[in-house]
Protein backbone atom coordinates (compact mmCIF):
# COMPACT_ATOMS: atom_id res chain seq x y z
CA UNK A 1 0.00 0.00 0.00
CA UNK A 2 2.89 2.32 0.71
CA UNK A 3 3.98 2.14 -2.92
CA UNK A 4 0.72 3.76 -4.00
CA UNK A 5 0.72 7.49 -4.66
CA UNK A 6 -2.86 7.79 -3.43
CA UNK A 7 -4.65 5.61 -0.91
CA UNK A 8 -8.09 7.00 -0.22
CA UNK A 9 -10.97 5.48 1.72
CA UNK A 10 -13.49 8.09 2.84
CA UNK A 11 -17.15 8.46 3.66
CA UNK A 12 -19.14 11.63 4.02
CA UNK A 13 -22.82 12.27 4.52
CA UNK A 14 -23.91 15.56 3.03
CA UNK A 15 -27.53 16.52 3.19
CA UNK A 16 -29.32 13.29 2.27
CA UNK A 17 -26.54 12.03 0.04
CA UNK A 18 -23.70 9.74 0.95
CA UNK A 19 -20.37 10.17 -0.74
CA UNK A 20 -18.09 7.18 -0.45
CA UNK A 21 -14.86 6.57 -2.29
CA UNK A 22 -12.24 3.91 -1.78
CA UNK A 23 -9.35 3.50 -4.15
CA UNK A 24 -5.61 3.29 -4.44
CA UNK A 25 -3.70 4.71 -7.34
CA UNK A 26 -0.08 4.38 -8.47
CA UNK A 27 2.18 7.24 -9.50
CA UNK A 28 1.34 8.91 -12.78
CA UNK A 29 -2.01 10.27 -13.80
CA UNK A 30 -5.12 8.69 -12.38
CA UNK A 31 -8.53 9.67 -13.68
CA UNK A 32 -11.58 9.77 -11.44
CA UNK A 33 -14.61 9.53 -13.66
CA UNK A 34 -18.30 9.32 -12.93
CA UNK A 35 -21.54 11.08 -13.69
CA UNK A 36 -22.05 14.69 -12.63
CA UNK A 37 -23.08 14.94 -9.02
CA UNK A 38 -21.41 11.67 -8.01
CA UNK A 39 -19.21 13.57 -5.58
CA UNK A 40 -15.95 13.62 -7.51
CA UNK A 41 -15.21 17.20 -6.54
CA UNK A 42 -16.06 16.38 -2.93
CA UNK A 43 -13.44 13.63 -3.01
CA UNK A 44 -10.84 16.14 -4.22
CA UNK A 45 -11.95 18.63 -1.55
CA UNK A 46 -11.48 15.95 1.10
CA UNK A 47 -7.98 15.16 -0.17
CA UNK A 48 -7.12 18.88 -0.21
CA UNK A 49 -8.49 19.33 3.31
CA UNK A 50 -11.33 21.68 2.38
CA UNK A 51 -13.96 19.11 3.34
CA UNK A 52 -13.70 16.80 6.32
CA UNK A 53 -14.81 13.18 5.81
CA UNK A 54 -17.02 11.65 8.50
CA UNK A 55 -14.72 8.67 8.66
CA UNK A 56 -11.84 7.35 6.65
CA UNK A 57 -8.19 7.65 5.78
CA UNK A 58 -6.29 9.61 3.15
CA UNK A 59 -2.64 8.82 2.43
CA UNK A 60 -0.71 10.54 -0.35
CA UNK A 61 2.86 9.55 -1.15
CA UNK A 62 3.19 7.78 2.20
CA UNK A 63 2.06 10.82 4.23
CA UNK A 64 -1.14 10.45 6.24
CA UNK A 65 -3.24 13.54 5.55
CA UNK A 66 -6.36 12.34 7.31
CA UNK A 67 -7.13 9.40 9.54
CA UNK A 68 -10.32 9.50 11.59
CA UNK A 69 -9.22 6.53 13.76
CA UNK A 70 -5.86 8.10 14.60
CA UNK A 71 -7.34 11.59 14.94
CA UNK A 72 -5.14 12.98 12.17
CA UNK A 73 -6.50 15.87 10.11
CA UNK A 74 -3.82 18.06 8.55
CA UNK A 75 -5.06 21.57 7.71
CA UNK A 76 -5.10 22.40 3.98
CA UNK A 77 -1.98 24.57 4.22
CA UNK A 78 0.05 21.62 5.58
CA UNK A 79 -0.90 19.13 2.85
CA UNK A 80 1.41 20.39 0.05
CA UNK A 81 -1.41 19.92 -2.40
CA UNK A 82 -1.64 21.57 -5.80
CA UNK A 83 -5.32 21.97 -6.59
CA UNK A 84 -6.61 23.36 -9.87
CA UNK A 85 -10.26 24.07 -9.17
CA UNK A 86 -12.92 23.64 -11.80
CA UNK A 87 -13.85 27.29 -11.25
CA UNK A 88 -10.12 28.21 -11.08
CA UNK A 89 -10.54 30.68 -8.16
CA UNK A 90 -7.87 33.10 -9.27
CA UNK A 91 -7.66 35.98 -6.81
CA UNK A 92 -9.54 38.83 -8.54
CA UNK A 93 -7.72 41.53 -6.57
CA UNK A 94 -4.23 40.39 -7.56
CA UNK A 95 -2.47 40.52 -10.88
CA UNK A 96 -1.42 37.32 -12.61
CA UNK A 97 2.09 37.66 -11.20
CA UNK A 98 0.85 37.86 -7.62
CA UNK A 99 -1.57 35.00 -8.20
CA UNK A 100 1.32 32.86 -9.44
CA UNK A 101 3.57 33.82 -6.57
CA UNK A 102 0.94 33.46 -3.83
CA UNK A 103 1.81 29.88 -2.93
CA UNK A 104 5.45 30.18 -4.01
CA UNK A 105 6.08 32.90 -1.43
CA UNK A 106 4.48 30.79 1.30
CA UNK A 107 6.47 27.65 0.50
CA UNK A 108 9.73 27.14 2.38
CA UNK A 109 12.61 27.85 -0.07
CA UNK A 110 14.04 24.32 0.29
CA UNK A 111 10.66 22.82 -0.68
CA UNK A 112 10.31 24.81 -3.91
CA UNK A 113 11.07 22.79 -6.98
CA UNK A 114 10.11 25.18 -9.74
CA UNK A 115 11.05 28.79 -10.30
CA UNK A 116 8.45 31.34 -11.40
CA UNK A 117 10.36 31.90 -14.68
CA UNK A 118 10.41 28.19 -15.44
CA UNK A 119 6.71 27.90 -14.72
CA UNK A 120 5.91 30.90 -16.93
CA UNK A 121 7.88 29.44 -19.85
CA UNK A 122 6.51 25.96 -19.26
CA UNK A 123 2.94 27.25 -19.45
CA UNK A 124 3.50 30.03 -21.98
CA UNK A 125 2.14 32.75 -19.71
CA UNK A 126 5.16 35.02 -19.32
CA UNK A 127 3.40 37.78 -21.26
CA UNK A 128 0.39 37.79 -18.93
CA UNK A 129 2.18 38.78 -15.71
CA UNK A 130 0.75 42.30 -15.35
CA UNK A 131 -2.81 41.39 -16.38
CA UNK A 132 -5.78 41.16 -14.02
CA UNK A 133 -7.50 37.75 -13.87
CA UNK A 134 -10.79 39.23 -15.12
CA UNK A 135 -9.12 40.13 -18.43
CA UNK A 136 -7.82 36.62 -19.21
CA UNK A 137 -9.37 34.25 -21.72
CA UNK A 138 -10.50 30.83 -20.50
CA UNK A 139 -7.36 29.11 -21.74
CA UNK A 140 -5.07 31.78 -20.26
CA UNK A 141 -6.83 31.66 -16.89
CA UNK A 142 -6.58 27.86 -16.89
CA UNK A 143 -2.81 28.04 -17.47
CA UNK A 144 -2.38 30.63 -14.72
CA UNK A 145 -4.35 28.46 -12.31
CA UNK A 146 -2.15 25.47 -13.15
CA UNK A 147 0.97 27.62 -12.75
CA UNK A 148 -0.19 28.93 -9.38
CA UNK A 149 -0.72 25.36 -8.18
CA UNK A 150 2.67 24.13 -9.48
CA UNK A 151 4.54 27.05 -7.91
CA UNK A 152 3.13 26.35 -4.45
CA UNK A 153 5.61 23.45 -4.26
CA UNK A 154 3.02 20.66 -4.21
CA UNK A 155 3.82 16.98 -3.73
CA UNK A 156 0.77 16.01 -5.79
CA UNK A 157 -1.75 17.63 -8.09
CA UNK A 158 -5.55 17.59 -8.14
CA UNK A 159 -7.16 18.66 -11.42
CA UNK A 160 -10.92 19.17 -11.45
CA UNK A 161 -12.38 19.09 -14.96
CA UNK A 162 -9.51 21.20 -16.34
CA UNK A 163 -10.90 21.11 -19.89
CA UNK A 164 -14.55 21.78 -19.18
CA UNK A 165 -14.50 25.55 -19.73
CA UNK A 166 -12.36 25.40 -22.87
CA UNK A 167 -13.23 25.15 -26.54
CA UNK A 168 -11.76 22.31 -28.62
CA UNK A 169 -8.84 24.38 -29.91
CA UNK A 170 -7.70 25.29 -26.40
CA UNK A 171 -8.16 21.78 -25.05
CA UNK A 172 -5.25 20.34 -27.02
CA UNK A 173 -2.90 22.90 -25.51
CA UNK A 174 -3.93 22.17 -21.92
CA UNK A 175 -3.81 18.40 -22.54
CA UNK A 176 -0.23 18.81 -23.75
CA UNK A 177 0.63 20.79 -20.61
CA UNK A 178 -0.89 18.12 -18.36
CA UNK A 179 0.98 15.37 -20.20
CA UNK A 180 4.23 17.26 -19.67
CA UNK A 181 3.51 17.69 -15.96
CA UNK A 182 2.89 13.94 -15.75
CA UNK A 183 6.04 12.97 -17.71
CA UNK A 184 8.59 15.67 -16.90
CA UNK A 185 7.65 16.71 -13.37
CA UNK A 186 6.67 13.21 -12.22
CA UNK A 187 3.94 14.54 -9.97
CA UNK A 188 1.19 12.13 -8.96
CA UNK A 189 -1.98 13.57 -10.47
CA UNK A 190 -5.62 12.92 -9.68
CA UNK A 191 -7.74 14.08 -12.57
CA UNK A 192 -11.49 14.43 -12.34
CA UNK A 193 -13.59 14.23 -15.47
CA UNK A 194 -17.03 13.20 -16.58
CA UNK A 195 -15.85 12.40 -20.11
CA UNK A 196 -14.18 9.13 -20.95
CA UNK A 197 -12.74 10.43 -24.20
CA UNK A 198 -10.51 13.12 -22.73
CA UNK A 199 -9.28 10.79 -20.03
CA UNK A 200 -8.18 8.03 -22.38
CA UNK A 201 -5.42 10.20 -23.80
CA UNK A 202 -3.89 10.92 -20.42
CA UNK A 203 -4.63 8.46 -17.68
CA UNK A 204 -2.59 5.47 -16.65
CA UNK A 205 -5.31 4.41 -14.23
CA UNK A 206 -9.04 5.01 -14.41
CA UNK A 207 -11.28 4.85 -11.37
CA UNK A 208 -15.05 5.15 -11.55
CA UNK A 209 -16.89 6.91 -8.76
CA UNK A 210 -20.62 6.46 -8.33
CA UNK B 1 -17.05 83.41 7.58
CA UNK B 2 -17.02 81.42 10.81
CA UNK B 3 -16.25 82.81 14.26
CA UNK B 4 -13.52 81.23 16.41
CA UNK B 5 -16.26 79.75 18.60
CA UNK B 6 -17.85 78.11 15.59
CA UNK B 7 -14.50 76.73 14.43
CA UNK B 8 -14.11 75.36 17.94
CA UNK B 9 -17.48 73.63 17.67
CA UNK B 10 -16.52 72.05 14.33
CA UNK B 11 -13.14 71.00 15.66
CA UNK B 12 -14.76 69.43 18.73
CA UNK B 13 -17.28 67.59 16.54
CA UNK B 14 -14.53 66.17 14.35
CA UNK B 15 -12.51 65.17 17.41
CA UNK B 16 -15.49 63.44 19.01
CA UNK B 17 -16.34 61.59 15.80
CA UNK B 18 -12.74 60.61 15.08
CA UNK B 19 -12.43 59.14 18.58
CA UNK B 20 -15.78 57.38 18.14
CA UNK B 21 -14.62 55.82 14.87
CA UNK B 22 -11.28 54.71 16.30
CA UNK B 23 -13.14 52.78 18.99
CA UNK B 24 -15.99 51.52 16.79
CA UNK B 25 -14.03 50.36 13.75
CA UNK B 26 -12.59 47.17 15.27
CA UNK B 27 -15.79 46.48 17.23
CA UNK B 28 -18.02 46.96 14.17
CA UNK B 29 -15.75 44.84 11.97
CA UNK B 30 -15.63 42.05 14.55
CA UNK B 31 -19.41 42.06 14.93
CA UNK B 32 -19.90 42.21 11.15
CA UNK B 33 -17.56 39.27 10.68
CA UNK B 34 -19.25 37.18 13.34
CA UNK B 35 -22.74 37.99 12.02
CA UNK B 36 -21.69 37.29 8.43
CA UNK B 37 -19.80 34.07 9.01
CA UNK B 38 -20.99 32.32 12.14
CA UNK B 39 -24.29 30.80 13.18
CA UNK B 40 -24.76 30.10 16.87
CA UNK B 41 -27.39 30.12 19.58
CA UNK B 42 -28.08 33.77 20.30
CA UNK B 43 -27.11 34.91 16.80
CA UNK B 44 -30.51 36.49 16.28
CA UNK B 45 -30.33 38.21 19.66
CA UNK B 46 -26.87 39.63 18.92
CA UNK B 47 -28.10 40.85 15.54
CA UNK B 48 -31.08 42.53 17.21
CA UNK B 49 -28.99 44.15 19.97
CA UNK B 50 -26.51 45.54 17.42
CA UNK B 51 -29.38 47.08 15.47
CA UNK B 52 -31.18 48.40 18.55
CA UNK B 53 -29.68 51.93 18.45
CA UNK B 54 -31.02 52.25 14.90
CA UNK B 55 -34.65 51.89 15.98
CA UNK B 56 -34.64 52.89 19.64
CA UNK B 57 -35.47 56.54 20.43
CA UNK B 58 -31.98 58.12 20.79
CA UNK B 59 -33.09 59.60 24.10
CA UNK B 60 -33.56 56.07 25.42
CA UNK B 61 -30.11 55.04 24.19
CA UNK B 62 -28.67 58.06 26.00
CA UNK B 63 -30.57 57.19 29.14
CA UNK B 64 -29.31 53.57 29.00
CA UNK B 65 -25.77 54.93 28.65
CA UNK B 66 -26.41 57.09 31.72
CA UNK B 67 -27.51 54.02 33.66
CA UNK B 68 -24.47 52.03 32.52
CA UNK B 69 -21.77 54.70 32.72
CA UNK B 70 -23.14 56.90 35.51
CA UNK B 71 -21.35 57.00 38.86
CA UNK B 72 -23.43 54.05 40.08
CA UNK B 73 -23.62 52.19 36.81
CA UNK B 74 -21.68 48.93 36.32
CA UNK B 75 -19.47 50.31 33.52
CA UNK B 76 -19.10 53.64 35.34
CA UNK B 77 -17.77 51.92 38.45
CA UNK B 78 -15.23 49.91 36.46
CA UNK B 79 -14.00 53.11 34.76
CA UNK B 80 -13.94 54.89 38.14
CA UNK B 81 -11.45 52.36 39.53
CA UNK B 82 -9.20 53.38 36.61
CA UNK B 83 -9.76 57.03 37.47
CA UNK B 84 -11.76 57.64 34.30
CA UNK B 85 -15.15 59.25 33.96
CA UNK B 86 -16.90 59.88 30.68
CA UNK B 87 -19.76 61.81 32.29
CA UNK B 88 -20.13 65.32 30.87
CA UNK B 89 -16.84 64.83 29.02
CA UNK B 90 -16.14 64.87 25.29
CA UNK B 91 -15.19 61.21 25.62
CA UNK B 92 -18.79 60.56 26.71
CA UNK B 93 -20.04 62.34 23.59
CA UNK B 94 -17.72 60.11 21.56
CA UNK B 95 -19.14 57.04 23.30
CA UNK B 96 -22.73 58.07 22.61
CA UNK B 97 -22.09 58.79 18.95
CA UNK B 98 -20.10 55.55 18.62
CA UNK B 99 -23.04 53.51 19.88
CA UNK B 100 -25.40 55.32 17.52
CA UNK B 101 -23.10 54.81 14.51
CA UNK B 102 -22.43 51.14 15.22
CA UNK B 103 -25.49 49.58 13.49
CA UNK B 104 -24.90 51.45 10.22
CA UNK B 105 -21.25 50.42 10.20
CA UNK B 106 -21.97 46.79 11.00
CA UNK B 107 -24.56 46.64 8.20
CA UNK B 108 -22.21 48.00 5.55
CA UNK B 109 -19.28 45.85 6.65
CA UNK B 110 -21.36 42.70 7.01
CA UNK B 111 -22.67 43.02 3.45
CA UNK B 112 -19.15 43.33 2.10
CA UNK B 113 -17.89 40.35 4.12
CA UNK B 114 -20.85 38.26 2.94
CA UNK B 115 -19.90 39.25 -0.60
CA UNK B 116 -16.44 37.72 -0.31
CA UNK B 117 -16.32 34.37 -2.12
CA UNK B 118 -15.35 31.82 0.52
CA UNK B 119 -14.03 29.51 -2.16
CA UNK B 120 -11.21 32.01 -2.66
CA UNK B 121 -10.27 31.58 1.00
CA UNK B 122 -10.20 27.82 0.45
CA UNK B 123 -7.90 28.35 -2.52
CA UNK B 124 -5.56 30.44 -0.35
CA UNK B 125 -5.51 27.73 2.33
CA UNK B 126 -4.61 25.01 -0.18
CA UNK B 127 -1.83 27.26 -1.51
CA UNK B 128 -0.27 27.26 1.94
CA UNK B 129 -1.88 30.16 3.80
CA UNK B 130 -2.98 29.57 7.37
CA UNK B 131 -6.35 30.80 8.58
CA UNK B 132 -5.07 34.22 9.57
CA UNK B 133 -3.03 34.78 6.42
CA UNK B 134 -5.97 33.75 4.22
CA UNK B 135 -8.05 36.31 6.09
CA UNK B 136 -5.42 39.05 5.73
CA UNK B 137 -4.60 38.41 2.07
CA UNK B 138 -8.00 37.48 0.65
CA UNK B 139 -10.96 38.25 2.92
CA UNK B 140 -9.86 41.63 4.24
CA UNK B 141 -8.73 43.19 0.93
CA UNK B 142 -11.88 42.00 -0.86
CA UNK B 143 -14.10 43.35 1.93
CA UNK B 144 -12.12 46.60 2.26
CA UNK B 145 -14.30 48.87 0.08
CA UNK B 146 -17.34 48.00 2.21
CA UNK B 147 -15.34 48.47 5.41
CA UNK B 148 -14.23 51.95 4.32
CA UNK B 149 -17.75 52.82 3.18
CA UNK B 150 -19.06 51.72 6.57
CA UNK B 151 -16.44 53.85 8.27
CA UNK B 152 -17.35 56.96 6.28
CA UNK B 153 -21.08 56.41 6.87
CA UNK B 154 -20.47 55.84 10.57
CA UNK B 155 -18.39 59.00 10.76
CA UNK B 156 -21.18 61.04 9.16
CA UNK B 157 -23.79 59.48 11.43
CA UNK B 158 -21.62 60.22 14.43
CA UNK B 159 -21.07 63.87 13.46
CA UNK B 160 -24.86 64.25 13.28
CA UNK B 161 -25.61 62.52 16.59
CA UNK B 162 -27.94 64.52 18.83
CA UNK B 163 -30.43 62.72 21.05
CA UNK B 164 -28.26 60.19 22.81
CA UNK B 165 -25.45 62.73 23.26
CA UNK B 166 -27.54 65.48 24.83
CA UNK B 167 -29.22 62.96 27.12
CA UNK B 168 -25.97 61.31 28.16
CA UNK B 169 -23.50 64.20 28.51
CA UNK B 170 -25.67 67.34 28.10
CA UNK B 171 -24.63 70.30 25.95
CA UNK B 172 -21.55 71.87 27.50
CA UNK B 173 -19.82 74.45 25.27
CA UNK B 174 -16.24 73.45 24.55
CA UNK B 175 -16.66 69.99 26.03
CA UNK B 176 -19.72 68.14 24.74
CA UNK B 177 -21.42 70.73 22.55
CA UNK B 178 -20.97 69.23 19.11
CA UNK B 179 -22.30 70.66 15.86
CA UNK B 180 -25.93 69.49 16.12
CA UNK B 181 -26.11 70.47 19.80
CA UNK B 182 -24.71 73.90 19.00
CA UNK B 183 -27.29 74.38 16.22
CA UNK B 184 -30.03 73.36 18.63
CA UNK B 185 -28.77 75.80 21.29
CA UNK B 186 -28.44 78.62 18.75
CA UNK B 187 -32.02 78.03 17.68
CA UNK B 188 -33.12 78.62 21.28
CA UNK B 189 -31.09 81.84 21.48
CA UNK B 190 -32.68 85.13 20.27
CA UNK B 191 -30.64 86.45 17.32
CA UNK B 192 -28.91 83.12 16.77
CA UNK B 193 -30.30 82.66 13.24
CA UNK B 194 -27.07 83.56 11.44
CA UNK B 195 -25.07 81.09 13.51
CA UNK B 196 -27.67 78.43 12.82
CA UNK B 197 -27.36 79.05 9.09
CA UNK B 198 -23.56 78.92 9.08
CA UNK B 199 -23.37 75.75 11.18
CA UNK B 200 -26.17 74.10 9.18
CA UNK B 201 -24.26 74.74 5.94
CA UNK B 202 -21.19 73.09 7.49
CA UNK B 203 -23.34 70.12 8.55
CA UNK B 204 -24.80 69.73 5.05
CA UNK B 205 -21.33 69.88 3.45
CA UNK B 206 -19.89 67.32 5.87
CA UNK B 207 -22.78 64.91 5.34
CA UNK B 208 -22.81 65.30 1.57
CA UNK B 209 -19.06 64.73 1.41
CA UNK B 210 -19.37 61.57 3.49
CA UNK B 211 -22.20 60.15 1.37
CA UNK B 212 -20.35 60.84 -1.87
CA UNK B 213 -17.18 59.43 -0.40
CA UNK B 214 -18.79 56.17 0.69
CA UNK B 215 -20.60 55.79 -2.64
CA UNK B 216 -17.32 56.27 -4.54
CA UNK B 217 -15.59 53.71 -2.32
CA UNK B 218 -18.29 51.12 -2.93
CA UNK B 219 -18.19 51.74 -6.69
CA UNK B 220 -14.44 51.42 -6.83
CA UNK B 221 -14.83 48.24 -4.81
CA UNK B 222 -17.28 46.69 -7.26
CA UNK B 223 -14.71 46.97 -10.03
CA UNK B 224 -12.09 45.24 -7.95
CA UNK B 225 -14.39 42.49 -6.74
CA UNK B 226 -15.46 41.44 -10.25
CA UNK B 227 -14.77 37.75 -10.35
CA UNK B 228 -13.07 35.82 -13.10
CA UNK B 229 -15.39 33.47 -15.07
Amino acid sequence: MSSDAFAVDVQLHRGGAKIAAAFTAPAGLTALIGRSGAGKTSVLDMIAGLLRPDIGRIVVGGTVLFDSDAGIDLPPEARACGYVFQDLRLFPHRRVRDNLLFGWRLAAPERRWMSPDTAADFLGIAHLMERWPATLSGGEAQRVAIGRALLSAPRFLLLDEPLSSLDMARRAGIIAVIARIRDELKLPILYVSHENAEVEQLAGTVITVD
Amino acid sequence: MLTPTEWGIIWLSLKVSAAAMAVTLPVAFGLAYVLARRRFAGWLLLDAVVHLPLVLPPVVTGWLLLLAFGANGPAGRVLATLGISVMFRWTGAALASAVMALPLMVRAMRLSIEGVDRRLEGAARVLGAGRWRAFATVTLPLAMPGVLAGLVLGFARSVGEFGATITFVASIPGETQTLPLAIHDALQTPGGENEVTRLAVVAVLLSLGALLGSELLVRRGRGGVAHVL
